[in-house]
């Protein structure tokens, strides 16, 4: 009744009045300036440019030329690097995303059971995530290298078969899935404090109940970590559509050609494009190449791509998500 | 209402409107700017700053800088500025973003194309006539390689002239006494040197013949098959050309010999092409294509390594091609914005031309010289095995990549089908390569898309 009485005289507010809302509005306004600032400069400008370059013949070296659709009509009818690289990429999208997913709360879970060395357990599965990924990658693949890694070392000692892991055109994308297991700590950690914030008594009230361990985790924990998971899924989705350094520098160093200056450039998607992602063929074809208009229709595709996908999931989100707006 | 929301939505389609037609008419960078016309004749005495960017690191960049430390004694009022370890994105990158880099050095020509045709490196014509510079003094192919469409935008510093390395003690221990000439010897003097462990796994390589291995490119195999590019209308004949055929044949033939997992898992174990585990140096390869840079890192990696050096092997059918190569080279220029195009000119023109410096690199770096009077230089030092080099440098069928103004994307192109044809992925070679014609065809029309 009081708001309804204020927001009623508000419309017959005197000239003060009046004054004293410009300025706070003025007040809030400067308090937004550096964010909005920041949105404009960094998020608005280079996201119009792009989508107005996606319609140009833009070398980085001489002005941008209007040319219309040409670079849509080649990326999808003329460019087969970009059908692999899209394939690649979705395949990590469906794969590595809900295989981190899982083995981060399998050791959330695990963690979680354990009666002594919590924090010891705890450091030594989030050590991996503090690793640089470029540093992470070089000692992944030298683990894995088919003549002289200790992985196949060991696999031969045992008799068993010494695959060609990141030679392997049928192994490289599994193998980046392993190496995005052993980084899995990053997820791990946020599911380890979603699950030791689910309430003790609900636990208790379903023992009391009589549930087994699988409905214990059905119809306790999953509802009351379910917003950290679509989180999880959510940034994962948008983190695989924008993946590129692990799969350049597992490329370059396996292919070895983990050089600079002189000498060839790294063999795309080293072996035979099976890691070549639609991040990496977007910088090849705009930093290489210097198809920069090319570069920027790929980029609006991949943005609009990443929108959608995090719009549906969003949308999911409401009748998935224990809480959210619209769950019954 | 709906007039006061009229009202409200104008400033905000005016400000929207006006930043798009910012963002399309000047924010993006990329303006070019050929750089001032030089002075009717030169300065008698240079002064300032030059920054030098050039992409040579360790032990080459300190000769590069011996040569500069040269420079700026006999100009004391000019002092440069180096910059090393610089590849050629670094300096488009910051050509385009408008950093001033006077001096500029690429290691390839791949490039050359963009960089005269985009006005990225200044046109140096002006200078060339103004200060006499006689540009026969340079070959033919180095002469070619250094300008695009008849602009003349840089000047060559060294060249990288490709040919066999064979280990000496591998080849006398098999009963040979002379490298290879022709692909059938090559072929048939590879699986000879080559060494299996008890598993029939490689142990030493007589030649590995896969693309992206080290120097294998075809590009680099290319001249010594006599295959061509482009046709002379400017499209891909790749696919015309039979010669490419017969490379993409021979190497085949040579991957199945080893087995294409085996070469896989032997080349997986050894070391960075570009270190003391070089597998040529280390022994486990007997025969390899590599430039006459490679005779300057044995000297320092492996002094004691019985190697020798050849022209590479020819096509079977095409032995008049016998001692010619692959030639690229490093090119040199002014970058777009130089704030000391005079003196910037002058370290070009000394670094490309004073036969004194360009001797003092080459022996420094064991690259190969780009004037005549630094190539017949008394103070060149030259062994049998830098020889080669030279001989192959001055041998009329060698040959480069052509300059495009869409870069090297047409070899990449035809490297993604090379990685899929040797793993046996590509069983119709013709029509691979008729594919990667078109494939070539609608890069270069992207690229200059009207």
């Amino acid at each position: 009744m009081t708001i309804a009485v204020e927001t009623r005289s508000a419309g017959r507010s005197s000239p003060a009045l009046r004054a004293k809302r410009r300025h706070q509005r003025l007040t809030v306004l400067a308090f937004l300036t550096p964010w909005l600032l920041g949105v404009a400069i960094f998020f608005v400008y280079p996201l119009v440019d792009t989508i107005y370059l996606s319609f140009t013949r833009y070398d980085l070296l001489s002005p941008p030329k209007w040319i219309g659709l040409t670079n849509y009509r080649f990326m999808f009818t003329k460019d087969p690097q970009v059908v692999q690289a899209a394939y690649n990429t979705l395949w990590l999208v469906a794969i590595l995303v809900p295989a981190r997913m899982l083995f981060g709360l399998a050791v959330a879970t695990l963690v979680t059971r354990l009666k002594s060395g919590l924090g010891v357990f705890r450091t030594v599965f989030y050590l991996p995530a503090l690793v640089p990924p470029v540093a992470g990658v070089l000692a992944f693949v030298f683990l894995f290298n088919p003549a002289t890694g200790p992985v196949n070392q060991i696999l031969g000692a045992l008799g068993l078969p010494q695959p060609l892991w990141f030679n392997d055109p049928t192994l490289s994308k599994p193998s980046l899935v392993m190496l995005g297991l052993w980084g899995v700590g990053d997820l791990m950690i946020i599911f380890l404090a979603s699950l030791l914030d689910v309430p003790k008594e609900q636990y208790e009230a379903a023992a009391l109940d009589g549930v087994n361990p699988w409905q214990r985790f059905r119809y306790v924990t999953l509802p009351n970590i379910s917003p950290v998971l679509m989180f999880a899924a959510i940034t994962g989705v948008i983190a695989a559509l924008q993946y590129f350094t692990e799969a350049v520098v597992a490329a370059s160093v396996a292919s070895g050609q983990a050089t600079t200056g002189g000498g060839n450039s790294a063999l795309l998607g080293y072996p035979e494009g099976s890691t070549l992602t639609y991040a990496q063929w977007l910088y090849v074809m705009g930093f290489k190449n210097y198809y920069l208009g090319y570069a920027s229709a790929l980029a609006v595709v991949m943005f609009v791509v990443s929108l959608g996908v995090t719009l549906i999931l969003l949308r999911r989100a409401r009748s998935l998500v224990y809480g959210a707006e619209g769950t019954r | 209402m709906s007039i006061i929301r009229g009202r409200r939505r104008a400033p905000a389609i005016s400000a929207v409107a006006v930043g798009l037609a910012l963002v399309a008419t000047g924010c993006s960078s990329g303006a070019t700017d050929a750089g001032t016309a030089p002075a009717s004749s030169a300065p008698a005495k240079l002064s300032g700053t030059v920054t030098f960017w050039h992409f040579f690191t360790d032990r080459e960049a300190a000769a590069i800088q011996t040569a500069v430390d040269k420079f700026q004694a006999a100009n004391p009022g000019v002092k440069v500025e180096v910059k090393k370890g610089q590849d050629d994105d670094k300096t488009i990158q910051a050509i385009a973003a408008g950093q001033p880099i006077d001096v500029v050095l690429s290691y390839s020509t791949d490039q050359i194309g963009k960089f005269c045709s985009t006005g990225a490196w200044q046109d140096l014509s002006a200078y060339v006539k103004r200060d006499g510079v006689d540009i026969n003094q340079i070959p033919p192919v180095v002469r070619d390689y250094t300008q695009f469409d008849g602009k003349r935008c840089s000047m060559p510093m060294l060249s990288d002239t490709y040919g066999l390395y064979y280990n000496k003690k591998m080849l006398a221990d098999a009963g040979y006494s002379a490298p290879p000439k022709t692909m059938s010897e090559l072929t048939a003097m590879a699986e000879k040197l080559t060494k299996l462990d008890g598993k029939g796994a490689i142990q030493v390589a007589g030649f590995v013949p896969t693309f992206g291995f080290y120097e294998n490119a075809p590009a680099h195999f290319a001249p010594s098959f006599g295959a061509s590019w482009f046709t002379a209308d400017g499209k891909s004949n790749i696919g015309s050309d039979p010669a490419w055929a017969s490379m993409f044949t021979w190497q085949k033939q040579l991957v199945d010999f080893y087995g294409y997992d085996k070469l896989t898992r032997f080349t997986a174990g050894l070391g960075q092409e570009f270190s003391a585990d070089n597998a040529f140096e280390k022994g486990k390869v007997a025969m390899m294509i590599d430039g006459e840079y490679r005779n300057a890192f044995i000297k320092a990696e492996a002094p004691t390594l019985e190697y020798g050096t050849a022209p590479f092997p020819t096509d079977d059918a095409k032995t008049d091609l016998y001692g010619a190569g692959y030639v690229t080279g490093n090119v040199i220029g002014i970058g777009r914005g130089s704030q000391n195009p005079e003196a910037a000119w002058a370290l070009v023109k000394y670094l490309s031309t004073d036969t004194d410096s360009v001797v003092a690199v080459a022996n420094g770096i064991k690259n190969v010289p780009t004037t005549t009077p630094a190539l017949t230089s008394p103070a060149l030092e030259k062994d049998a095995n830098y020889q080669t080099f030279l001989d192959v440098f001055a041998n009329a069928h060698s040959s480069t990549t052509p300059t495009t103004a869409s870069g090297k994307a047409y070899q990449d192109t035809l490297g993604t089908f090379a990685e899929k044809w040797q793993s046996g992925k590509v069983t119709d070679l013709a029509g691979g390569l008729k594919t990667v014609d078109q494939q070539i065809n609608d890069q270069l029309a992207l690229g200059s898309a009207p």
